[in-house]
């Protein structure tokens, strides 16, 4: 069996309907950031973590019964079977009494999982992940333009930023819980999505001699085909397993893996469409050779 | 075949030999983080008072005693190191009960025996609707228990002026009954302890023995002999176990002590008076806690969800690349057993974002063998004879996977720097598996393509 799919899809009559959408989405994106924010795990809230299981099947209403008595009725409570619960809860000093409330109701529960995160080391590790994303965005520019020309990284670095405030868009718009895994899944994202613009600028920058014979438009549009089935490819066998991490690899790391994926999707949209886009209208307006 | 080539096919398949061995049997080889094993994580901040502050010296004797109670509770290989200047962190692999282990290590453990001076009636219950028969009478039982409240408040207010003006008092309660004591000076510390050993009175319950020191003993028969017939206090971390009334001198030296203990519990207070109160007080940062049934439902998951991944991929590659395909799956196969050989070999910790980590490898590992094979395809379209298409491919695809990789390393690079426990396992399988996965595809592939063609000369398999 053999599958050879030829086509030439002219990417950059498309640019302005492209470059329009992603700015749609990270306008959006910012907004939601702005006004709904994100749901902060506490890892960087500070609070107290509890995975258990009751020994017969029971409801989030009977987990929040046993709570209120301790006036934790308004922790966050999340079932993900008919016995097992996960329980957050802002403070960090209610761990003991929360648990002593669980086991009068259900003096049989075994309890999988227990974090508690002061407020002290929230704070820290909030900092830290800021100062990781930065060091490693810098780090990156300063390789790709001392790699390539700085045009070319500039408008990687510009698909980035495009990336990773999507994707914390998705993640404020679906109230998916930002943990100190996401900052990992982030900064993956960052690397894999560079990855694929640079895959693609790599085939420009080859083809960059004949940029005064067939223009920026056709330079771009040949570069993109030529790199596309490896770019669809890559990104399809990255897919899979992130996908299958995503289905079957358990609710601890759902979170992590649907970062994945929403990175690897957006990342691969970038580079074909947005790094492409930005560069071509740049060279339009201000031509270099 | 020429002989390099035969070098090379010598080179990769001592390389995998080699990988192999070091990899099966698998079982106990990857170190397993707390996450994945069970355990229990702590980062503990020392808090000093003025009389004991916190220094080096002290740190480092908290850290002694820390160790004394983790191995007398019987917990191998545990990690316990100073962080900064006033930071402690505890790892404790495989405890079943995270709960326990927070109260042996977090509770300073200061045994006092105290003089009573005063002590407050026992608080009543406040009265229940259901046992009064009308309104009225319900109500002035409320007024009569508020009454009764408000004098042992007035009282406690009374202790507590006593206590403000003489440095030798102090005011604490007994948790059991709420009563509140004001007590004179303390006769016998746990520092005259020698020895302290669970067993049961007369009645079944679980107590703690006491064997003091010579000195504990003189003092401790000096005290009771001067409190027959009163109470003298039991204080653990300032608040009152139990306070019994002395009924004869005490000289042999020992003592018991009875109060709301299960088996459990007096066990673990036992091995703290053993192994002495903690020289500072400390204050849980951080705890993560795994029982051990959710780490192994973890590995499990994850296993499951990196076999259909590679199946998945596999399925592609073949059916994409059909021929090329197969050395690719080859490929894939020997960059997933080097990536275990090399956490195996470099000794990391396997955690849950790690194998996030092995099985986004899974998926980039491809990459190479994808852009190589793009690049071969190309080069026979340009017309070029397949050997010429395959060193161009190889030597045009190698700048681009060069560069490609070198900015998730970097990424990967600065998560190892600042991230801790799991997020370092993270990064340490993703940068395995960039390294195995380029090697693969170079080195690995072009081996085995260039084996194959001269084995079967069929150039129609790469159209």
């Amino acid at each position: 069996m053999r599958l050879r799919i030829k086509f030439y899809i002219s990417f950059m009559k498309v640019r302005r309907l492209a470059l329009l959408a992603s700015t749609i989405a990270i306008v959006a994106s910012i907004c939601l950031l702005g006004f709904k924010g994100l749901n902060l795990g506490i890892d960087f809230s500070g609070g107290v973590l509890v995975q258990m299981e009751t020994n017969e099947a029971s409801s989030v209403g009977d987990v929040r019964q046993a709570l209120e008595k301790v006036g934790l009725g308004t922790s966050v409570i999340q079932a993900y079977s008919e016995k097992g619960y996960i329980i957050r809860i802002k403070s960090e000093e209610s761990q003991e009494e929360a648990l002593r409330a669980l086991r009068e109701s259900f003096p049989e529960m075994s309890l999988l999982r227990l974090e508690q995160v002061g407020p002290v080391v929230g704070s820290q590790l909030r900092r830290q992940a800021i100062i990781a994303v930065f060091i490693s965005l810098v780090c990156i520019l300063i390789y790709i333009t001392f790699r390539f020309r700085f045009r070319f990284g500039a408008v990687s670095v510009l698909a980035l930023f495009h990336d990773v405030i999507i994707t914390l868009g998705l993640f404020s718009l679906t109230g998916r819980e930002i943990s100190l895994p996401f900052i990992a899944a982030i900064l993956t994202i960052v690397g894999y999505s560079l990855n694929d613009t640079i895959v693609v600028l790599d085939r420009v920058r080859e083809n960059w001699r004949h940029v005064k014979q067939w223009g920026i438009v056709k330079l771009l549009d040949d570069s993109i085909n030529q790199t596309l089935s490896r770019t669809i490819n890559t990104s399809l066998t990255t897919f899979f397993p992130v996908l299958a991490l995503f289905l079957w690899g358990g609710s601890a790391i759902a979170d992590f893996s649907f970062a994945f994926m929403v990175g690897i999707v957006v990342g691969t949209y970038s580079s074909i469409f947005i790094a492409g886009a930005l560069l071509c209208e740049w060279q339009l307006r201000s031509p270099k050779t | 075949m020429s002989k390099r080539e035969r070098w090379q096919l010598i080179f990769v398949a001592v390389i995998v030999a080699v990988a192999l061995f070091s990899v099966f049997p698998i079982q106990g080889r990857v170190r397993l983080g707390l996450d994945l094993k069970g355990g229990v994580h702590l980062l503990l901040q020392a808090v000093g008072t003025a009389e004991v502050p916190v220094t080096d010296d002290s740190i480092e004797r908290l850290i002694a005693v820390l160790r004394n109670r983790i191995d007398q509770y019987g917990i191998a290989e545990p990690v316990i190191q100073r962080q900064g200047k006033d930071r402690v962190v505890v790892d404790l692999p495989g405890v079943e009960d995270p709960e326990a282990a927070l109260e042996l290590i977090g509770k300073t453990a200061m045994l006092e025996f105290r003089q009573v001076v005063g002590v407050t009636p026992t608080p009543p219950r406040a009265p229940e609707r259901k046992n009064y028969d009308s309104d009225e009478e319900f109500q002035r039982a409320q007024e009569r228990w508020r009454a009764m409240m408000a004098e042992i408040e007035e009282n406690v207010r009374q202790m507590e002026e006593k206590a403000a003006s003489d440095p030798n008092l102090i005011v604490a309660k007994e948790e059991e009954s709420g009563r509140f004591y004001l007590l004179g000076t303390a006769y016998v510390t746990g520092e005259h302890l020698v020895d302290a050993k669970t067993s049961y009175d007369s009645l079944g319950r679980p107590t703690v023995n006491l064997k003091f020191s010579r000195e504990g003993a003189k003092l401790f028969d000096e005290a009771t002999a001067a409190n027959v017939g009163k109470q003298i206090a039991i204080l653990l971390d300032g608040v009152v176990i139990s306070a019994p009334v002395v009924q004869e001198r005490i000289s042999g030296g020992e003592a018991q002590i009875s109060g709301r203990f299960t088996t459990a519990t007096a066990q673990r207070l036992a091995i703290m008076l053993r192994a002495g109160a903690l020289p500072v007080s400390v204050k849980i940062l951080e705890n993560r806690s795994v029982g051990p049934t959710l780490g192994s439902d973890s590995i499990k998951a994850g296993v499951r969800a990196g076999l259909i991944g590679v199946a998945l991929v596999v399925v592609f590659m073949l059916i994409y690349y059909a021929f090329l395909g197969v050395v690719a799956d080859l490929a894939l196969g020997v960059t997933m057993l080097l990536l275990l050989a090399g956490l195996i070999s470099l000794k990391a910790t396997l955690t849950l974002p790690g194998i996030a980590g092995i099985i986004l490898t899974i998926g980039m590992a491809v990459d190479g063998n994808i852009l190589i094979y793009e690049r071969i395809r190309e080069e026979i379209r340009s017309g070029k004879t397949i050997y010429a298409s395959i060193d161009a491919g190889f030597r045009k695809a190698f700048v681009t996977i060069f560069d490609a990789n070198i900015t998730t390393l970097i990424a990967a690079a600065v998560l190892y720097y600042f991230g801790s426990g799991p997020i370092r396992g993270f990064a340490v399988t993703l940068s395995i598996g960039i390294v195995a996965s380029v090697f693969s595809a170079i080195v690995v592939t072009r081996t085995l393509l260039r084996i194959f063609l001269t084995v079967k000369k069929d150039l129609t398999l790469l159209r």
